[in-house]
């Protein structure tokens, strides 16, 4: 043996910052303002980056050890999975849409969490917070990669998820996520950490891993399910990293707690409106019930978020902006959206229908203070026109949200009878909003927000037509000509469940009976 | 549900991704091919970075390389996250087996301790040129174009983080903790490392991030590495009893032979783009490469002595003949 022996051993936390910040130093030839441009012009202040505390204590050697086993695993059951038609396994061919919405507005958000945190893990001045954005930023590109590659057997066999990357660039609902994460990413690395880190990560995450995951384990998809649990030792230390940087920033400098307040008000409002859509797909696309939105928001948001923000009541944090009045949104927002997408689904690359009558009871029993009275009479009105071979497609273009890009169909605080509409006017234009709240994050930064792609402007103004299409010509079929520059499989991707191409082959692979009562697609486009 | 879905015959509708389908066709792709054709979004951005209100957040123009198309820079390793990290993971294991071999054979106490204290001069601050390397490979994936490009610049980035980690662990089995104090202190001061150090310090302030890749990844790295773990680890030191030095750096020479057959390919494909390409290149690497190795001549000379100079020249021939075989023109 080694004859000096009695070396001095390093303590796990020096071992850590040996193997990390203990890397890092302050350059001479260079200003340390130039190698580190960007993590001052947000106005947070941060006198010691010392003080940084990791937020988790993972080398390199580990890191390959742990993830390389983990994806060991998970590559088996995504091998196997395919081998065995796990497909087929599903409890029903309506779910396979929940992994449409997966892969075309989730997906691609790991990819930009992907070059985000490469972002910031290079440009925060502080060397253990840029350890941390990095270990990130790869897990990211694992999410991105591990969800394509399970979801790439469902894509050989159902429509609406062959083209996911093209429509998040172009498909009108698809603006919702693309501008959350793009907003995010062109915000500085602080408010960026304080988006995606603490307030979508930190806050909401349960929010958007329970539907799907536990979704998918009560729908037979066996696949989405162990990459949803292979990635969640990954969540736990993103969600770490939110934690310490709010905490961090909130330390460092008084004058740093109102910036975070501003941002925390924004990102949660933010947040929660994307969350619409998940709030959707949880009550209407999972065939095999997990909970309703209303008990997951009552148990995630009002249960947990609330005792957090009595946590960070000390640093003179409190509730973000909008808390009560996305609260009262339980009863509704899901509803609402489902509603906004049955009418809209010739638009949209995956499919829509009336819940059976044992789903709408589900709804009715859920929503108590709201199914019945405002929604279960439309959906069975809906039903009626569809059985009478009259499926109603809207053709016209609604008004979007200049801020969350969502199509206005939000109702006010305290009467879901009428449309909530809020404008402002800049610059001698008028903007529009859904809610206080998306007004409100507009007047903050509007010059920001003037730049927005919004899918319905940009159509009405020629920029969503293949080239040399002429919307002049008499009988132009404007939505016609939009699906084409979409590049979506008209009549394969789009309209009703019912008469689908996903639920004939599902019914035949499966050798089910053909389902009685199927209505005749009907209806516009 | 047992019934013999397995054996029914189920035709699939498609083979791939349409954003994979536009390369390949409608055949059944590889995984990395799904991992990286056609995934950066490209179109229809909202907002302008406030960091940086001249560009769109992903870019082009970020960089004076033209590509009609920047999938064409692929990673001859196809490697994506899983790929990856179980190939890390296995070399990993073989470290693992080098630390319990040297160890149990005490071959760290049998090195002299001339030889030892001489190993910890060279390698202790190199543990901060590794970290620089990290930082320019976040520039690269940060700043860079389309994931073909800038996918395997983040993994990349990751392993250099481990380089680093590697040293810092060899520095902590040869020595006191104190000794990456003394690395840090050389680093900072000592005037044998200061040409260096000054030259990491530019190419952090590289804005273009295909300068960047050339800079880091090819010119300095390109030098450094066979001169410190072939001429020196493994020639100079192994000479003088220092094996274990070798074997418990193993990692690197191995690391750095597979990841430039990744280097040398993105530099070949946009060479031969076009003749604005292979001329902007070809002046970054000569001028990186002038600097990288005028810098690294009192590293070379701490190393080796009076056969530094000489191993140095030697090591930039055998670098100045990858770069031609790439397509540059020198
Ligand atoms: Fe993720
Ligand atoms: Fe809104």
């Amino acid at each position: 043996m080694d004859t000096r022996v009695t070396k001095k051993k390093l303590g796990l936390k020096e071992r850590y910052a040996a193997m990390t910040r203990g890397l890092a130093w302050d350059t001479t030839y260079q200003p340390m303002d130039k190698v580190f441009p960007f993590d001052r012009y947000e106005g947070i202040k941060i006198h010691d980056w010392e003080k940084w505390e990791d937020p988790f204590r993972l080398t390199m050697d580990a890191y390959w050890k742990y993830q390389g086993e983990k994806e060991r695993k998970l590559y088996a059951v995504i091998e196997a999975f395919a081998q065995n038609n796990g497909q087929l396994g599903v409890a029903d061919a309506r779910y396979i849409n929940a992994l449409k919405i997966f892969i075309q507005a989730v997906t691609p958000l790991e990819y930009m969490a992907h070059r985000g945190f490469a972002h910031v893990g290079r440009h925060f001045t502080g060397a253990g917070a840029r350890v941390a954005a990095q270990m990130q930023s790869v897990d990211e590109l694992r999410h991105f990669q591990t969800e394509t590659h399970a979801i790439s057997h469902y894509n050989k066999y159902f429509n609406g998820m062959h083209n996911a990357s093209h429509w998040y660039d172009r498909v009108w609902y698809l603006a919702v996520p693309k501008s959350f994460f793009e907003d995010a990413m062109s915000g500085g690395p602080f408010e960026f950490l304080t988006a995606v880190s603490f307030s979508f990560e930190y806050v909401l995450t349960n929010l958007l891993f329970v539907p799907f995951m536990s979704g998918a384990a009560h729908n037979g998809d066996m696949s989405t399910v162990t990459f949803g649990f292979s990635a969640q030792s990954d969540e736990s230390r993103h969600m770490t990293l939110g934690i310490e940087c709010i905490k961090f920033m909130l330390e460092q400098d008084p004058a740093n707690v109102p910036i975070v307040q501003r941002w925390i008000d924004k990102w949660f409002w933010r947040g929660y409106r994307l969350l619409t859509i998940v709030a959707m797909m949880q009550d209407y696309m999972l065939p095999k019930r997990v909970m309703s939105w209303k008990e997951a928001w009552e148990m995630y948001a009002e249960e947990n978020g609330g005792a957090l923000f009595k946590d960070l009541a000390r640093y003179g944090i409190r509730l973000p902006k909008g808390w009560e009045i996305a609260c009262e949104g339980k009863d509704h927002i899901s509803h609402q959206a489902w509603n906004a997408f049955y009418n809209f689904a010739a638009a949209a690359p995956f499919h829509t229908w009336v819940p059976t009558d044992e789903e709408l009871n589900w709804l009715s029993e859920k929503y108590p203070d709201s199914f019945d009275q405002y929604y279960r009479p439309r959906l069975e009105f809906y039903r009626e026109r569809q059985q009478a071979g009259h499926r109603y497609y809207s053709k016209t273009l609604p008004m979007l949200c200049t801020t969350c890009q969502i199509p206005m169909f939000f109702t006010e605080p305290g009467d879901p009878t009428k449309i909530c509409y809020r404008e402002t006017t800049h610059g001698g234009d008028k903007y529009h909003f859904c809610s206080d709240g998306c007004k409100h994050i507009f007047e903050q930064e509007p010059e920001k927000y003037v730049q927005s792609w919004l899918p319905v402007h940009q159509i009405y103004q020629g920029h969503c037509f293949k080239p040399g299409v002429d919307p002049t010509q008499p009988g132009f079929d404007p939505l016609a000509a939009v699906l084409d520059w979409y590049d979506l499989n008209v009549g394969r991707d789009n309209f009703d469940f019912e008469g689908s191409e996903d639920q004939r082959n599902f019914a035949t692979w499966r050798g089910d009976a053909p389902q009685a009562g199927s209505a005749k697609k009907g209806g516009a486009a | 549900m047992n019934i013999d879905l397995q054996a029914r015959q189920i035709k699939p509708l498609r083979q791939t991704f349409n954003r994979v389908a536009a390369y390949t066709g409608d055949k059944p792709a590889s995984r990395y091919l799904e991992a990286t054709l056609g995934v950066q979004p490209t179109a229809n951005f909202h907002y302008r970075p406030t960091w940086e209100p001249e560009f769109e957040v992903y870019d082009t123009r970020r960089t004076a390389v033209k590509m009609a198309d920047w999938y064409a820079l692929r990673d001859p390793r196809q490697y994506y996250y899983a790929t990856w990290t179980m190939a890390r993971a296995r070399q990993q294991e073989s470290m693992e087996a080098s630390y319990q071999f040297v160890e149990s054979r005490g071959l760290i106490g049998k090195m002299s301790d001339a030889v030892r204290a001489n190993a910890c001069e060279m390698l202790m601050p190199l543990r901060h040129v590794a970290w620089g390397a990290n930082m320019n490979n976040c520039t690269v994936c940060a700043r860079g174009y389309g994931t073909a490009f800038t996918a395997p610049a983040m993994l990349h980035a990751m392993d250099q983080l481990g380089v680093a980690q590697h040293l810092t662990r060899l520095g902590l089995a040869l020595d006191e903790p104190g000794v990456l104090e003394a690395g840090r202190n050389d680093w900072l001061q000592n005037p044998h490392w200061q040409p260096l150090r000054e030259l990491v310090e530019n190419t952090l302030v590289i804005q273009d991030p295909f300068e960047v890749f050339v800079a880091q990844n090819l010119a300095l790295d390109g030098l450094l590495y066979p001169l410190i773990y072939g001429q020196y680890v493994d020639e100079h030191l192994a000479i003088q009893g220092g094996t274990a030095v070798a074997m418990l750096t193993a990692f690197m020479p191995e690391w750095h032979d597979e990841s430039a057959r990744w280097i040398d390919a993105v530099v070949k494909v946009a060479a031969a783009e076009s003749g604005d390409n292979r001329g902007l290149i070809s002046n970054w690497y000569a001028t990186h490469v002038a600097r990288a190795q005028a810098a690294l001549v009192p590293v070379a000379k701490l190393a080796l002595g009076d056969a530094g100079a000489e191993a140095l020249c030697a090591v930039r021939e055998t670098l100045d003949a990858r770069a031609r075989k790439a397509g540059l023109t020198l």
